[in-house]
């Protein structure tokens, strides 16, 4: 059976086939035909944004949160410019989006016509892959195989460009299951004698130590599920990146925290000290390494990866598995159990021991205060006063998010939402309205700070207008905090534009957004307010004024290794120029 | 140190177990990649080198074959042993990117390039440009009474080094193809 279609029908008819529920996006004189289309179903929810860097952030958020792909829409030349950083992030960050743009007609095209832009060729270095289309036949096909692209392998961001005469005009339409996608197939089988290598290594290692990252999160549930098999079977501890948080829960026995520059002190040092260091779907990224060349100088390193660029990119590693989390820890499983389940059961006491002395450091520390609310107490509170709910946390970029990522402790995969590759200032507030349509009952709080929060703070509207019930809760210290503490530590105090000045009034500006405002002064206070936060059905703004030269520790200051970690008693040292630990 | 048996750094993640991956010597290594022939591929395989700073010494690409819609994109580049298996790594986790060869270190190859070299000049220097171009078996594909233009494939060593003899014997132009390489035997 034929069905011939206009090219806009086939967007959405192709978007309903893909079991795409909702699109974020803003209309433009290029997408009119699709929007023309949206108006006349029900099928698909239209999320209004109000800026298309909101539009694509929330499409992560989505994705990120729900394991499938999200897709935002916009329109050409500055709407398709507008979600450059978006989909950078999500190239960073290995999130499936997918974002459709409008262009001007094919004949248009290289005439610097009415919000024309070339936008294959720019967004070509910050998509997995991209692809203009000039031929109606070809749109639907066209679309199936970008969302084939987006899931499979190292999941990324594409983007198809669709110019309004391609949209207007008709042509067959092509079902998922009719559409080629056997041209791209990564390999998500490992090699089995490596893994079998790697197993070997399992039993006899003295300090081994699992490194997890978010490609265990992008593998989906089974490989979380099996991970926490493995590790617990083992005994062995784990640490996990930014990006892999929740894949092991942190109220695992063996769970040591995050590592890397901001990362605890017994993770570090482990990593350092380890001997067998089993990477899950991390990619040695510099805030992880530090300086590279004394980078974990003593241990034989094994690599599980997807992507093969990813193994020996920036360390080398001595057993390289290509293929996906979940499939080789399966297999993994399986040989080590056939094997008889082996650990080094003298050695393994005696690593912990260690990792418990590291622990004692008690890394986390700071001084508490009376009068001022420490950030780091505020998330302390946060937790205590959230935990056990249906929860789900997006974070802007920054000090803030550092702390959220050390103090707030996740349990579960997909509920922690951060811009971790490209460090997105702006990123967590429409990230957060992602996360809430995807799932309207939970709650969903972004961890913010006030810098970043302004950065898209327009998406307030959008979360009004949807009635997103997301909780806005912006550690306000009046600084770029990190900003603030570089210079602090790096640039001799010396504060370049590093505050912020005529900030607005926060309640006043949740007044005028519609939807509620907190402030909170004071540490007594701070537990009534967060209650008052959460009890309210509907999006808060909640600013919470922390102190404002708190500085986020631990802290490997960039270039250095992992065994020269700062912790907050030695940064008057290290300003004099010690290197300490 | 380590109860592990292994020595560090043994277990090389290529096929080329023998090439030390941890050597700081640039080498010239000759990749065929075969590609998609759809618009932009090109510019996604060049955008892949110049945007994470890896070398280009020459580069060709053609259509190879026409109902499959394939493109032979060959690249010569330069770089450490560990840039070289990322750059193959880089180039075969493209989408439309299906075969990546890294003719260098896969074995014997040959290649080829094809260039175009005009020459003017009368009397005894035109006599010694066309003498040397039988030497090196150049053939005349154009000439005047005061020009020639010689076509001459070879390696790019050899076209270097009739370019170089033709210099004083009044050089003009010259054109070059940039290398097109085949692994030998079967």
């Amino acid at each position: 059976m034929t069905r011939q279609m206009t090219g806009a029908r086939m967007v959405v008819q192709a978007l309903k086939d893909q079991g795409v529920e909702v699109v974020f996006g803003y209309p433009g004189g290029a997408v009119l035909p699709i929007y023309d289309e949206i108006f006349q179903q029900n099928d698909i929810r239209h999320v209004l944004v109000r800026h298309e860097q909101g539009a694509v952030h929330m499409a992560e958020g989505y994705a990120r949160s729900t394991g499938k792909v999200g897709v935002a829409l916009v329109t050409s030349g500055p709407g398709a410019t507008n979600a450059v950083t978006g989909l950078t992030d999500a190239l960073m960050d290995s999130i499936p989006i997918l974002v459709l743009t409008g262009q001007v007609p094919t004949f248009m095209i290289g005439t610097d016509g009415f919000q024309e832009a070339d936008t294959v060729g720019i967004t070509r270095p910050c998509t997995k892959m991209n692809w203009l289309v000039k031929d109606t036949a070809k749109l639907s096909e066209t679309i199936h195989q970008a969302f084939h692209v987006a899931r499979a392998g190292r999941p990324g961001p594409v983007l198809v460009d669709i110019p309004k005469d391609v949209q207007f005009a008709t042509a067959e339409y092509v079902r998922p299951e009719k559409t080629r996608t056997d041209h791209y197939m990564p390999r998500v089988k490992g090699d089995i004698d490596r893994i079998t290598r790697l197993v070997e290594l399992i039993e006899t290692a003295e300090r081994p130590i699992f490194y997890t990252g978010g490609g265990v999160i992008n593998s989906g549930r089974a490989a979380s599920q099996l991970l926490r098999e493995l590790v617990d079977a083992t005994g062995f501890p784990v640490t996990s990146t930014l990006m892999g948080l929740g894949a092991y829960p942190a109220s695992g026995k063996s769970w040591l925290g995050m590592l890397g520059m901001h990362g605890l002190y017994e993770a570090n040092l482990a990593m350092h000290g380890c001997d067998l260091m089993i990477n899950v779907g991390a990619r040695f990224d510099d805030r992880i390494t530090g300086r590279v060349k004394d980078f974990s100088p003593r241990s034989v390193k094994a690599h599980i990866d997807i992507d093969p660029s990813s193994i020996n990119k920036v360390i080398h590693v001595d057993v390289p598995i290509l293929g996906d989390v979940g499939h080789v820890l399966e297999d993994a499983l399986k040989i080590w159990k056939a094997r008889g389940r082996k650990v080094n059961r003298e050695a393994l006491p005696k690593w912990w021991a260690q990792i418990n002395e590291w622990r004692r450091m008690n890394s986390l520390a700071y001084a508490p205060s009376k009068a001022t609310i420490k950030p780091q107490y505020a998330l302390e509170r946060l937790e205590a006063l959230t935990r056990g709910r249906d929860r789900y946390i997006t974070t802007e970029v920054g000090q803030h998010q550092m702390w959220a990522a050390q103090f707030l402790h996740f349990d579960e995969p997909n509920r922690w939402m951060t811009s971790g590759g490209l460090g997105t200032m702006g990123y967590g507030l429409p990230a957060s309205i992602g996360v809430q349509v995807a799932h309207p009952d939970a709650l969903v709080i972004n961890v913010a700070g006030e810098a970043s929060w302004l950065m898209n703070m327009q998406e307030m509207g959008t979360a009004m207008q949807f009635r997103a019930p997301v909780k806005q809760f912006i550690l306000n210290n009046e600084r770029l905090g990190m900003v603030r503490q570089w210079q602090e530590l790096l640039h001799g105090e010396r504060y370049s534009s590093s505050w912020s000045e005529s900030l607005p009034d926060f309640v006043k500006l949740a007044e005028a957004f519609g939807c509620k405002g907190i402030q909170c002064t004071d540490p007594k206070t701070l537990d009534d307010a967060i209650l008052e936060m959460l009890a309210y059905d509907g999006p808060v703004i909640f600013d919470c004024r922390v102190e404002k030269h708190e500085n986020c520790f631990p802290m490997i200051p960039s270039g250095r290794p992992h065994n020269e970690m700062l912790l907050s008693a030695d940064a008057e040292a290290f300003k004099s120029g010690a290197v300490l630990v | 140190m380590s109860a592990l048996n292994i020595k560090k750094g043994s277990t090389s993640h290529s096929a080329y177990d023998l090439r030390d991956s941890h050597s700081e010597v640039e080498e010239s290594h000759t990749l065929a990649v075969i590609v998609e022939n759809e618009p932009g591929v090109l510019a996604r395989v060049i955008g892949l080198f110049s945007g994470r700073g890896y070398n280009i010494d020459s580069l060709t690409v053609a259509e190879v074959d026409h109902t499959g819609h394939r493109s032979r994109i060959t690249v010569v580049t330069r770089g450490t042993p560990a840039v070289i298996d990322q750059i193959e790594a880089q180039l075969s986790r493209m989408v439309p990117v299906y075969e990546v060869h890294d003719l260098t270190a896969e074995g014997p190859s040959v290649q080829r390039e094809l260039a175009l070299i005009k020459v003017s000049g009368r009397g005894e220097p035109r006599i010694e440009a066309l003498r040397l171009a039988e030497i090196f078996r150049a053939s005349v594909v154009d000439s005047t009474l005061d020009s020639f233009v010689f076509e001459m494939t070879g390696t790019p060593a050899k076209i270097d080094a009739f370019a170089e003899l033709m210099r004083p014997l009044g050089l003009k132009e010259i054109a070059r193809t940039g290398v097109a390489a085949m692994s030998r035997g079967a």
